[in-house]
This record gives structure tokens, C-alpha cells and sequence, in this order.
């Protein structure tokens, strides 16, 4: 991967130019289908985008006895990794991704709840404190499953490379390690059953309690574009080439509209579950997940 | 948010929240923290206990804003008119921006005074642009 190559993904595609629409797409699809799945009518199509343009208008408080520079560098950060994990999605065959991508890859998917903690902190707010320590402890949870899944799936194609596993031949055995990611895509993403964090007229609004203005709208962005990685990265590990770059595209995108459609699904199915519910689901369900996605290697590291 | 009221405006303000009405489709969300809203909804009449709560809430809500006053309450304090424990109407601490009188109003009406409420944000702002009348958040901290 070149400097040119490096710039045009991460500011066209799927950099900011597409993923920015893109976010603001998916968190209308979400909402959306919850209206119609309540048999309401649910939010205008460009309704996002408006919310953007107007917390971009609206004045930020002033504050006391907390550190303005540090909170106003958390959203920045968050929008700043999602964009880079963004940017190492394998949509098309043969992008010059880097040896040991992956691992950079998983670590700036790591970063946004990191920079939600550290926020829900420095704003000093009660709530946005019980908010942290919920995301922390369910960011634990849902971790070891996560990032198990996708190395059992790296361990699998002998890579670390993002384009190894997009390319390799689809297998029965790679689903159990798709279907541990999808477990934890709700809790990543703060929906329900899972939206402990910001659990909204619990504890207000969490971790971003404090939050206003343009450093709310960057915040709201930068959940928009966690939506687009995660959709991203179980599409690009399902999807199945074509060889054409513009129907590798249209599948990448169809893909991911379906994953939000089914995560929408079980967020207006699903009521929010206690903390210590959620953690056990991880620690448990979860792990049998995990057990099974780091077996299902050994199967296909035997068949290889 | 509650300012010694009844609740019958606040049941009212609740099934005007509901599936049936779906305010949804004019961009209005219920925002849990008074800084991610744009529109305060007051019901009550303002007692004294709740005066600096009013105030502390009003400040929270950054600019552009306005406030929707639910209810002949805190419009007129209604039938507390004269008691020694109430401090209303609510104009006299915060400006109001819409007032929807009834005891209660019925949740259609609250809903055309938020959405009133949310032209007058609109107005308000710095670079208006079009269609952003319907992206109002509204506050309810009871």
C-alpha cells in the first residue's frame, strides 16, 4: 500500500467520502425499519443528516472543573480510528493491503469504546461515569469473543492479512466464526439487547451525557461509522467475489444494509438487558462460541 | 420536565410519545440530557422547590432553543392561581416560546406546539438551511 493508495482509501473509498453518507444511511435504515417494524412511519430519509448540520450550528456550554481540551479531543479520536479501520476494509481483490493489517485493524476497532470510557470519565458527570464503568465492563465481555472469532478466522487462512481472509474460499466452517461476530456487533455498536452504555432515560445519555453541539454531532458520526466497519467487516468476510470490482461493491453495500437490517431487527425485538445479564450472556453464550470458532480452525487448518 | 404539575399533562405528554402519533416522522427524538436537546417541554404550575431546578435545566440546553410551556399551568397556573406555594406562571423565570393550553392538552396538540417550537429553533439559527425545522430533539427529565 502506497501513500496515493492509503490517501484515496481513507478519504474516498470506503474513506470519508463514501463511509460519512454511508453512516448517516445506516443509522436512518435502523431507525427506519424500528419505526415500521412498530407499525409507525418513522424518521425522514435524510433526517441524520439534518441532525448533523444542526448540532454542527448549535453552541457548545461552557464548561467548569473539567478538562475542555481532552473532551473535546475524545469524539476527534473516535471518528479518527473508525475512519482508519475504515479505510483497511477489503472490499475489492488486490488493494496492496500491509502483512499484519489485521491486528492494526482490530486495534482501531478497539479504540472508539476506549475513547467513550475515557469521555464518560473526563466530562465528570455521574452518569456519564456509570455509563463508563457499564461500557468498560461490557467492552471486557464482548472482547475476548470478538477478537478470538476473527483470529480464529485469520489462524485458519495462516494470515494476518485482511485480503487473505476477504479472498480465501468460503467454507461451512468459517460461519461459526462469522456468527461470534455477529454476537457481539450489538453490544459494539450499543444497541439493544446491549445498549447499557448509553442506556437513554436510565442514566440520560452515559458516557456522552455532557456532550453538545458539534462535538455530539462527531460523536453521533463516529457511532455511524462503527455501524459501517462492523457491517463492513462480516460482509467483506462473506462476501463472495465476483472478479468485477463494481459487483464486489454492490454486494459489499447490499450485504451490510442486510446485516443492519437483521441487527435492527433484534434491537426493536429485544428490551435492554441488566449489566450482569449482559456480561454473563458474553462470558457464557459467548464463550461457546469461541470455543467452537477456535475449533472450527483446527478443522480448517486440517482440510488445508 | 415537571414543575409541580398534576401529571395529567405529563400522561398526556407520554401518549403523545406513542406509536399512534410517531413523532418520529417530523425528526422530534426524546434526548435523556438536557444538552443534547434543542426544545424544553415545562408542565405545572412552578412551585418554589422547582424554580432553580427550571433555571439549571434552561441553562443546560445550548442555543439555539426554545421552550414549549405544556398545559393552562404553567400559562396562567390555572386553578393554583394564589397559593402560597406556587411562583408561576412559567414565563416569569424562563422565556417561552409556545404555550399549548388545556388541562390537559390533548397529545395532538402537544405535538403541533413542539413542532411549532421547532421552526422558531429553526429561525433561530445561525445558517439556517432548508428542512431544518424537523430536526428538533426534545427534553423530558421528569
Amino acid at each position: 500500500m502506497n501513500v496515493t493508495s492509503a490517501i484515496i482509501r481513507l478519504l474516498l473509498f470506503p474513506g470519508v467520502l463514501f463511509a460519512v453518507p454511508a453512516a448517516w444511511l445506516f443509522l436512518w435504515l435502523e431507525r427506519k425499519s424500528v419505526a415500521l417494524m412498530q407499525q409507525r412511519i418513522g424518521p425522514p430519509f435524510m433526517q441524520p443528516c439534518f441532525d448533523f448540520v444542526k448540532l454542527m450550528g448549535k453552541s457548545t456550554p461552557p464548561r467548569q472543573g473539567v478538562n475542555g481540551l481532552l473532551m473535546r479531543s475524545w469524539p476527534i479520536l473516535a471518528v479518527g480510528s473508525s475512519i482508519g479501520a475504515l479505510a483497511l476494509l477489503p472490499v475489492f481483490v488486490h488493494f496492496d493491503g500491509f502483512a499484519g493489517d489485521l491486528i492494526l485493524f482490530l486495534a482501531l476497532l478497539e479504540l472508539p469504546p476506549f475513547f467513550v470510557i475515557a469521555a464518560g470519565y473526563t466530562s465528570g458527570s455521574l452518569f456519564g461515569e456509570i455509563g463508563s464503568v457499564r461500557e468498560a465492563v461490557l467492552s471486557i465481555s464482548y472482547s475476548a469473543v470478538f477478537v478470538t472469532a476473527v483470529l480464529a478466522i485469520a489462524v485458519s487462512q495462516h494470515s494476518f492479512r485482511l485480503q487473505d481472509l476477504a479472498e480465501a474460499p468460503f467454507s461451512p466452517l468459517r460461519v461459526v466464526g462469522v456468527l461470534a461476530i455477529l454476537v457481539c456487533i450489538p453490544a459494539k455498536l450499543h444497541i439493544n439487547p446491549f445498549s447499557l452504555s448509553n442506556a437513554e432515560q436510565e442514566i440520560y445519555a452515559g458516557p456522552m451525557t455532557e456532550y453538545a453541539g458539534p462535538e455530539l454531532a462527531l460523536w453521533e458520526i463516529s457511532h455511524g461509522l462503527e455501524w459501517v466497519t462492523m457491517t463492513g467487516l462480516v460482509a467483506g468476510l462473506v462476501l463472495p467475489r465476483t472478479g468485477f470490482w463494481a459487483a464486489d461493491a454492490l454486494l459489499f453495500v447490499a450485504i451490510s444494509l442486510g446485516i443492519v437490517l437483521l441487527l435492527s431487527g433484534v434491537a426493536a425485538a429485544t428490551a435492554r438487558l441488566t449489566i450482569d445479564a449482559a456480561t454473563r450472556f458474553y462470558w457464557r453464550c459467548g464463550l461457546v462460541a469461541m470455543v467452537l470458532a477456535a475449533t472450527s480452525i483446527l478443522f480448517m487448518r486440517s482440510a488445508l | 420536565m415537571n414543575a409541580g404539575s398534576c401529571n395529567g399533562c405529563d400522561i398526556e405528554f407520554v401518549a403523545s410519545l406513542t406509536p399512534s402519533y410517531d413523532v418520529e416522522q417530523l425528526g422530534i427524538l426524546v434526548q435523556g440530557s438536557p444538552r443534547h436537546a434543542d426544545i424544553l417541554c415545562i408542565t405545572g404550575p412552578v412551585t418554589h422547590n422547582t424554580k432553580k431546578a427550571i433555571q439549571t435545566v434552561y441553562g443546560q440546553v445550548c442555543n439555539p432553543k426554545a421552550v414549549v410551556a405544556i398545559g393552562s399551568c404553567p400559562a396562567s397556573t390555572n386553578a393554583f392561581i394564589g397559593s402560597p406555594m406556587v411562583d408561576g406562571p412559567l414565563n416569569r423565570h424562563i422565556p417561552v416560546d409556545v404555550f399549548v393550553p388545556g388541562c390537559p392538552p390533548r397529545p395532538d396538540a402537544i405535538v403541533e406546539g413542539i413542532a411549532k417550537a421547532a421552526q422558531i429553533v429553526a429561525e433561530r439559527r445561525c445558517q439556517p438551511a432548508s428542512g431544518e425545522g424537523n430536526s428538533a430533539s426534545e427534553e423530558q427529565a421528569q
